[in-house]
């Protein structure tokens, strides 16, 4: 019974794999999008809870070492699946207000996930690769949903093209590597040992896919036309799901397949990570668009992120976890008051001028979206502090003090273009007469357990830290 | 105690729940907030039921009981230092604990029909439930950063239950300058807070509490001084005390349960918290003292001249607090929790008391109005009341049995608590700087006179006499017929606060007045209760010294009774209110503009600080720092566009981007 056991190890994905054959079927025989909708709730939620009582069970590979499951991969799922349920919670009544309802969405989404899981699961550089592909292929048919708008299809386009681009490089990077080590795996990349020009232009390549994914500077262009241009609730799975997914299998491949190589890749990563921050919060201060705003950020935070991994040690990785998490909650959430605000006026309701007065319309949206907002600014006592503090704090311990003054500068800035949304919402005059129409009951419940999240692993982040931090005590 | 310490959390996270039941669902819903008696039920269950689980705690629990932690969570994690979300369940903490919810349960039920008419019901009760939620964070608390947690939390609640009424400027204004008194306090408490870490290197009261001998006699002085400071702040004395008379603006629920019950009283538990490390300086002793007894003293004059019923109560609350400030000076800790507990009881009940005047008082001014008779005056103004005591039978009979305990009248609450306190004072004077300590008792034996005399001048002249509104205003003949009594969830919870002020004392009767029948004795309970956490002076006078300072401080109160009655009896509040002035000349006119304390502020601090602001910092904010910051924006702004450039929209150009990275990347990693 090997074999059945071995299933139970990637049991999210089989749950995730079938919701999406499912919905797709249902939708071919009811083409009722609402089912989907339910479908895809209770699988999304099934499989967060799969990967939520795996964080507490055994580490280990399977599937002849392609698989690597629980500990660091568990949290992934848990990231992953997190994004995922509340991104579909969130869309239904957005898209149903927009006209884009259609059960398609849904299929797509899981599929993105199973990709996504597969890639946080992957011990081997082709599980990987496989990972990256099924999730890339599935968002760019996401991000271009709004057929007859002419930005939508364009961000799928640039999505697309710059992706297959982006994914050449990374395959010739896989390939590069397997001619210097002889292998896919992760371990035995580790054990290679002749380090020659094949395989630092391997490790070079790879490291370009991955910056890609997470949209480091100069990779990120793609990254605000693709946000602003998908529908918001598809912006807020991309932007937190794929973003979280891509970081853990950074890690994966960081932590096990170049753990030896850490001096060389820490000071490439320390460079990107400081041209990421720099660049993504200048740009971020000068958006006027909230959802564009909300993309350099994102490209900003991975800049923070990557501190972390240029520290390289197991408390900055475990640091990066929680700021994945942390991210992970306050960027759904924003973007959800940002999809809630747009409905009224229909699609591309999001200049950051169309947001006055708003916050006392509603006033329950408008201190949510402050919880959120001051989160990612790392204001305590919310989530988004103790991540960046963490996260700095191993890179101090690490030496990287000159990166950690920059990471802090650069959330200074920060402050200026988070608040403007809310000195729009809650200070300036409304000036059309938009009637906000109240949200559905689970639409705020949702919101408001994000904002419960991030507050309480804001105040107590212990129980989160400890946990992660177990998961790199065990050598592999 | 520690099968039972895991109760703390329930206690201090119930009324949590009450703030966010009310909060949100009154936030999210129209018809919720209608539904006033759901609201105020669960508000005052949120209270009662915590005061159900300290019950049973206490009897659970003896006075020689060790003390217990328990700890929530690791709250701050940062290098060498750590602080958990953590309790601490010993005998101080749950006396504190008793009084709040207690005390607190009651006010939430009179608020019920206080407020019933009031649009923000719901916000009122959430507010009151945060209030007590941060209030039993601060006496619960296991160390200070989590006690300063509550400490601000109650300032906040504070602030915000001020100005509930927060379209009437004055009173958003007075909101302001609670909140701003206590910033001053605050900081030093803060900075006291950092001095205690850097010596004792951990701010749990345990770990304090047993490393006082790391600190040397001077940090001990300074660091006493700053916690003394951040006390004066948080319980209206002397320099900070000014806020507590504004913050009457508040709805009178408020002033009963924050600023007279609860909220106030927490400078007085912060340093019988830490009494054996006010121990160690007689020095700091001494200005504890001396703070207290010039306070009580001062807002006890101040008292004689107030006509606004609130304000007299308030003035008398800053004057008993001072009382306390005295009772930790004099090293009697346990007189001044006992003080603590008695002036909950007596003052909850006189500011419930008013509060049911006031309601009287406004609604016949809205008769009157509706009769379409334009009477316009001051509800809390007792020159337009008198004779009250026929229209209000249960408010007087409740109102005069406080007065007589604050009064210091045996067997009532507040004889036994301040004679204990006057009994320490005296015995302080035996020790080091004892001429000064009795001189301060015979400032506080001066002071208990003032205050029989002035809580029976409000109460006669409130309640005896006639009704003055018809003579004031000829409109108004006939206006007693709209005089009515308040409902019974009010009157009730006013006899409930009238017996425990009957009764209260009780708890801690003096050792030597039964001693001296039987020779020795052990009735002190609350001395007992206390003896563990509380560090008191040995009392060393003789039983004849102690029985004759006690037949003085009733004569002394008896007088001040008896004076009263002679000048105001008989609707001569303002007549002989004319005679004291004219006797007493300018000292009164001082009393009366209360010290010019206000005005002087005003010109020492306010006004300098405004002109500085106004010449210098003004200049250099806009030239200096905003012009930086301008610079800098610009800086920024500049970069962006150039950075922004790059982001052309075209596939292209982006793909080159991307080029150049790669080309970075292979670069740094092949020719290191």
């Amino acid at each position: 019974m090997e074999s059945a056991n071995e299933l139970l190890t990637i049991l999210p994905l089989i749950i995730i794999g079938a919701a999406g054959l499912f919905v797709m079927m249902l939708d071919a025989f009811t083409g009722s999008a609402r089912l989907a909708y339910l479908a895809t709730i209770l699988f999304s939620a099934a499989a967060l809870a799969v990967a939520v009582s795996d964080l507490f069970g055994p580490m280990g590979e399977s599937f002849h070492g392609l698989i690597t499951y629980g500990g660091t991969s568990s949290f992934g799922m848990v990231l992953v699946m997190t994004g995922t349920l509340f991104s579909v919670i969130l869309s239904r009544d957005y898209l149903e207000k927009t006209g884009m309802h259609i059960a398609e969405v849904y299929s797509m989404i899981l599929f993105a996930a199973f990709g996504m899981l597969l890639l946080v699961s992957s011990n081997n550089l082709v599980t990987l690769f496989l990972g990256i592909e099924t999730m890339s292929i599935s968002l760019y048919v996401l991000a271009g949903l709004v057929k007859n708008h002419k930005k939508s299809v364009e961000a799928a386009l640039k999505y697309f093209l710059l992706g297959a681009f982006a994914t050449g490089f990374l395959l010739y990077g896989i390939a590069l590597l397997y001619g210097a080590s002889g292998s896919t795996f992760l371990v035995d990349i580790a054990a290679t040992e002749d380090k020659g020009m094949i395989y630092w232009a391997g490790v070079g390549l790879l490291l370009v896919g991955f910056f890609f994914k997470i949209s480091a500077v100069p990779f990120h262009m793609w990254t605000p036309d693709v946000y602003q241009g998908a529908p918001t609730t598809i912006t807020a799975f991309m932007a937190t799901a794929s973003k979280a997914a891509a970081f853990v299998a950074f890690i994966l491949v960081l932590s096990r397949a170049l753990p030896d190589a850490r001096a060389d890749w820490s000071d490439v990563i320390w460079l990107f990570a400081l041209l990421t921050m720099v660049v993504g919060n200048i740009l971020a201060l000068v958006q006027d668009n909230v959802k564009r705003m909300l993309a350099y950020s994102s490209i900003a935070h991975a800049g923070y992120i990557m501190i972390g991994l240029a520290a390289g040690t197991d408390a900055a990785y475990s640091a990066v976890l929680f700021y994945l998490f942390a991210y992970t909650l306050m960027n759904i959430g924003a973007f959800g008051i940002v999809a809630y605000y747009e409905w009224h006026k229909g699609y591309d309701f999001t200049e950051v001028s169309n947001y006055s007065g708003l916050g006392f319309k509603q006033p329950i949206m408008g201190v949510l979206m402050s919880v959120f907002l001051f989160s990612m600014v790392g204001i305590p006592p919310f989530a988004g502090f103790i991540g960046k503090y963490r996260v700095f704090a191993a890179a101090v311990d690490e030496g990287l003090i000159s990166l950690v003054i920059v990471g802090v500068l650069a959330s200074a800035a920060s402050v200026y273009y988070y608040l403007r949304v809310l000195v729009h919402l809650f200070m300036k005059e409304s000036e059309n007469g938009i009637v906000l129409s109240r949200p559905g009951t689970l639409y705020t419940a949702s919101l408001l357990i994000l904002a419960a999240l991030t507050i309480f692993f804001g105040i107590n982040p212990g129980v989160l830290t400890d946990l992660l931090g177990s998961f790199w005590t065990v050598q592999y | 105690m520690d099968a039972y310490v895991h109760l703390v959390p329930w206690i201090v996270l119930i009324p949590l729940a009450g703030f966010l039941f009310n909060g949100l669902l009154g936030m999210a819903s129209g018809t919720f907030r209608e539904q006033k008696n759901l609201i105020g039920g669960v508000a005052t269950l949120a209270v009662f039921i915590p005061f159900l689980l300290a019950l049973w705690l206490f009897f659970a629990m003896s006075g020689d009981s060790d003390a217990a932690t328990v700890s929530l969570f690791t709250w701050i994690e940062a290098g060498s230092f750590t602080t958990d979300i953590g309790y601490r369940l010993d005998q101080l903490s749950l006396l504190m604990t008793l009084v709040v919810t207690g005390v607190g349960a009651l006010i939430h039920l009179y608020a019920i029909g206080y407020m019933a008419g009031d649009e923000g019901f719901w916000k009122f009760f959430a507010f009151m439930n945060l209030f007590i939620f941060a209030m039993l964070n601060l006496v619960l608390a296991d160390n200070m950063l989590l006690l300063f947690l509550g400490w601000e939390g109650v300032g906040l609640c504070s602030y915000l239950l001020i100005g509930f009424w927060y379209t009437d400027m004055a009173k958003s204004d007075a909101a302001k300058k609670a909140f701003m008194y206590n910033r001053v306090g605050d900081f030093a408490f803060l900075i006291a807070m950092f001095m205690i870490f850097q010596i004792v290197g951990s701010l749990r009261f345990e770990d304090i509490l047993s490393g006082t001998g790391l600190f040397t006699t001077d940090q001990v002085f300074i660091i006493g001084l700053l916690i003394l400071i951040g006390a004066t702040g948080k319980s209206a004395q002397i320099p900070l005390f000014v806020w507590l008379p504004d913050a009457m603006a508040g709805p009178t629920p408020v002033s009963a349960l924050i600023h007279a019950a609860t909220m106030v009283t927490s400078g007085i538990y912060v340093i019988s918290r830490l009494s054996p490390f006010f121990m160690q300086s007689p020095e700091l002793m001494l200005f504890v003292a001396v703070i207290g007894a010039f306070t009580a003293v001062v807002a006890a004059t101040i008292a004689l001249t107030k006509y606004d019923i609130k304000a007299v109560l308030a003035y008398s609350t800053v004057s008993q607090l001072g009382f306390m400030f005295l009772a930790l000076g004099s090293g009697a800790y346990v007189a001044a929790m006992f003080h603590v507990v008695t002036h909950a009881f007596f003052k909850a009940c006189l500011f419930l008391g008013s509060g049911s005047v006031i309601h009287a008082m406004h609604h016949v001014e809205h008769k009157l109005h509706e009769e379409g008779k334009h009477v316009h005056f001051d509800a809390q103004d007792m020159r337009y009341m008198g004779g009250l005591r026929k229209y209000l039978p249960h408010t007087y009979k409740t109102f005069l049995i406080a007065t007589i305990a604050i009064a210091g009248i045996p067997p009532l609450a507040g004889f036994f608590s301040k004679d204990e306190i006057l009994v320490m004072t005296f015995n302080a004077g035996m020790g080091t700087y004892g001429a000064v300590y009795i001189g301060l008792w015979a400032i506080a034996l001066i002071t208990a006179f003032m205050t029989a005399f002035y809580m029976f001048r409000l109460t006669l002249g409130t309640f005896h006499g006639e009704f003055r509104l018809p003579q004031k205003f000829s409109e108004a003949k006939g206006a007693e017929e709209h005089l009515h009594e308040s409902p019974v969830t009010m009157t009730s919870v006013l006899w409930v606060l009238a017996a425990l002020s009957i009764v209260g004392g009780f708890i801690g009767i003096p050792n030597f007045v039964v001693a001296t029948f039987t020779g020795t004795a052990d009735v002190n309970l609350l001395s007992n209760w206390l003896d563990r956490t509380t560090m008191d002076a040995d009392l060393t006078l003789s039983k004849l010294v102690e029985w004759f300072l006690l037949f003085g401080s009733v004569l002394v109160a008896a007088a001040g009774i008896f004076v009263a009655y002679r000048l105001y009896e008989g609707d001569q509040l303002e007549a002989s209110d004319a005679r004291i002035s004219e006797r007493f000349g300018a000292m009164y006119q001082v009393w009366s503009d209360k010290y010019k304390i206000d005005e002087i502020y005003e010109g020492a601090i306010v006004r300098p600080t405004v002109r500085f602001s106004e010449r210098v910092l003004d200049v250099f904010d806009k030239k200096g720092i905003d012009g930086f910051v301008n610079f800098i924006a610009a800086a920024v702004r500049f970069t962006g566009g150039v950075v922004r450039y790059f982001q052309t929209g075209m596939i292209q150009s982006y793909a080159y981007g991307i080029v150049l990275g790669v080309i970075l990347v292979i670069y740094m990693l092949l020719f290191r």
